[in-house]
């Protein structure tokens, strides 16, 4: 077991979530209750590393995050490091990769609060930040921690993004999912087994997590069908 | 005059809204303190957008609203108070309660305004004034919708609001309940003091509850009137149809007769007295109409005291059975071979052997007859 790449993806996976977690609220209920030009557009780009092969992302992520790049380069400026091939990167690339994954369940969940419901906090006299905080987090919340927790244990698992922005610097990039790829290439299959079985376990429980949390989103808003 | 010149009351409601896009509004409203208005229409006539216009929930293009002497929009002025800055109360058609909050925080929801350590108490209270004390503590899934109801009024009573706003109150409740409600409602209309508006498509709950009834097609007020002169003297063809008029008519005046204070309407070959109208120019073609309650049935086998006033026979044409009463209609011999409509019971029905096809004798009631002057 490669301790330090465990602790180096946890790291990862509860940093790149708390950065999700006003992502996931704001952006979703933006989308939610928005209706512009281009909305299917926006959709679409959020949605594309669902399906764009990691190597694809991994390789935009480090053109555009690269020593050359406006950001690279504006990053080695202020930091005196590069922003590929460290923590921060792996961050930046993560956040972004995860995207999908936080604002897909939490926009359906704010979608799911009905307009009246809505209309009824307006009249009730709330503001913006009260009617956020009494009436729309409290319904949607399954639905924003569904999407935190795919997140997690999606950055948990991530190999190819991982690999080509970060490489695979021990203590700084090496995550748990490279880790067990290069005890497969120097044949520790020992090593390799019992790092992808706690993989395993942690995404079943997720995943079991998950649909608990659906079932009761749907009990939040039964009483309108009785 | 339009309503915006009209001397503004305190606690009366005052709209006048245009727009073409996205749904076409051109409305006209006043509603004083203590008032109820139902504004009243077919499905897509714009009422709920209205209300919600009214709400502070849509944003008309032009016109003014004002409430209280307080000015909500004002569209020349560039002046608009979204909904959380109005002082409404509004019951949406399916009521919008929290569902995470139980029935006491519901109503508490609706008291940003005042100091939170008085909140409790006006709730409880309120929940008392419309019957649902000992309900604080249930969530809104475990109440029936008649209960739902009332919190939806307790909260919208909260904000201590300068106008009640009701859309289709009744349509989520069952039909024992509605009527019970009803009761409910006009009880509690008498001890509130701010204008009522209530959006409904049922014209009996209408009839029942409101003071003032504005008929609203594809997004334009009609009229309005208190709901009995609105039923008896409806403006225009349009009008008299919306409101589940029937029997709507062409005739020609025939001429005035000031001794017997009556308008002779030449119907067919027959002519028909009806209440005096001075005004109308003998020879011009008019429309009437009569609601069918208007209209007196024969029995076929003794003729009615009623039989000298605006007698007619005609062909049944059509027999409907809806339980305790049949609805007939009776095919007319004017020009346009018209039906008339009536109502009659169903054991009159049954008793004088009412069935497609017979002879029928009817009375137009001189009183519910209405000529719709199309030139006012």
């Amino acid at each position: 077991m490669d301790w330090q790449a465990l602790r180096l993806s946890l790291l990862l996976a509860v940093a790149t979530t708390v950065l999700l977690l006003p992502v996931s609220i704001f952006a979703g209920r933006w989308m939610a209750e928005s209706s512009f030009r281009g909305k299917i557009l926006l959709e679409a780009a959020i949605a594309t590393p669902l399906v764009l092969p990691p190597t694809v992302i991994g390789y935009y992520l480090l053109v555009g995050m690269g020593a050359h790049s406006p950001l690279g380069a504006g990053f080695s400026e202020l930091f005196g490091r590069p922003l590929v091939f460290n923590f921060s990167g792996l961050l930046i690339a993560s956040v972004l990769v995860n995207l999908p994954f936080a604002i897909q369940p939490a926009q359906r969940a704010f979608e799911s609060i009905p307009q009246d419901v809505r209309d009824a906090a307006q009249c009730c006299g709330m503001s913006f930040w009260r009617s956020l905080w009494a009436v729309d987090l409290p319904l949607a919340w399954p639905g924003v921690l569904t999407g935190l927790t795919l997140s997690f244990a999606h950055t948990l698992g991530e190999f190819g993004v991982v690999l080509m922005v970060g490489g695979a610097i021990p203590g700084e990039t090496k995550t748990v999912s490279i880790a067990i790829y290069d005890q497969v290439q120097s044949l520790n299959f020992e090593g390799a087994g019992s790092m992808s079985l706690l993989l395993l376990l942690i995404s079943l429980g997720l995943l079991v997590f998950v649909n608990l949390l659906g079932r009761y989103a749907g009990r939040l808003h039964a009483y309108r069908n009785v | 005059m339009p309503v915006d010149s009209m001397p503004t009351a305190m606690s009366e409601l005052l709209v006048r809204l245009q727009q073409e896009s996205p749904i076409p509004m051109d409305a006209e409203l006043r509603c004083t303190g203590g008032q109820l208005l139902a504004l009243v229409g077919p499905s897509g006539s714009g009422k709920t957008t209205l209300l919600r216009a009214l709400a502070g929930l849509v944003q008309p293009k032009h016109g003014v609203i004002s409430c209280g002497g307080e000015t909500w929009f004002d569209s020349a002025a560039g002046h608009y108070l979204p909904a959380r800055k109005r002082r409404v109360g509004y019951v949406p058609q399916h009521f919008a309660l929290f569902p995470h909050l139980d029935v006491l925080h519901n109503v508490m929801s609706g008291m940003l305004h005042r100091a939170p350590e008085t909140r409790v108490a006006a709730a409880h209270d309120l929940l008392e004034r419309v019957n649902l004390a000992g309900l604080e503590s249930r969530k809104p899934g475990q109440l029936s919708g008649g209960q739902q109801q009332r919190v939806a009024v307790a909260r919208a009573l909260a904000r201590e609001p300068q106008v009640l706003l009701l859309d289709e109150p009744f349509s989520a409740v069952d039909h024992a309940t509605r009527e019970r409600l009803y009761g409910e409602l006009a009880m509690l209309k008498q001890s509130l003091s701010m204008p009522m508006v209530m959006v409904t498509h049922d014209l009996r709950e209408a009839m029942l509850l409101a003071d003032e009834m504005c008929v609203l097609h594809r997004g334009r007020t009609l009229q309005t009137d208190k709901p009995l002169e609105l039923v008896a003297r409806p403006v225009s063809a349009d009008v008299a149809r919306l409101i589940g008029i029937r029997n709507i008519y062409h005739g020609e005046i025939a001429g005035h007769v000031p001794d017997l204070e009556c308008t002779q309407l030449r119907f067919g070959a027959a002519m028909l007295k009806t209440p005096y109208r001075p005004e109308l120019i003998p020879g011009s073609r008019v429309q009437w109409v009569i609601p069918s309650d208007g209209v007196v049935f024969h029995r076929r086998d003794r003729p009615s005291h009623t039989e000298r006033e605006n007698q007619l026979q005609g062909i049944v044409d059509t027999v409907h059975k809806l339980g305790e009463i049949t609805r007939l209609a009776v095919r007319m011999d004017d020009e346009d071979r018209s039906l008339l409509w009536l109502d009659v019971p169903s054991h009159l029905a049954r008793r004088n052997e009412i069935a497609v096809g017979v002879t029928a004798t009817v009375s137009l009631t001189v009183a519910a007859i209405h000529i719709i002057d199309s030139t006012s």
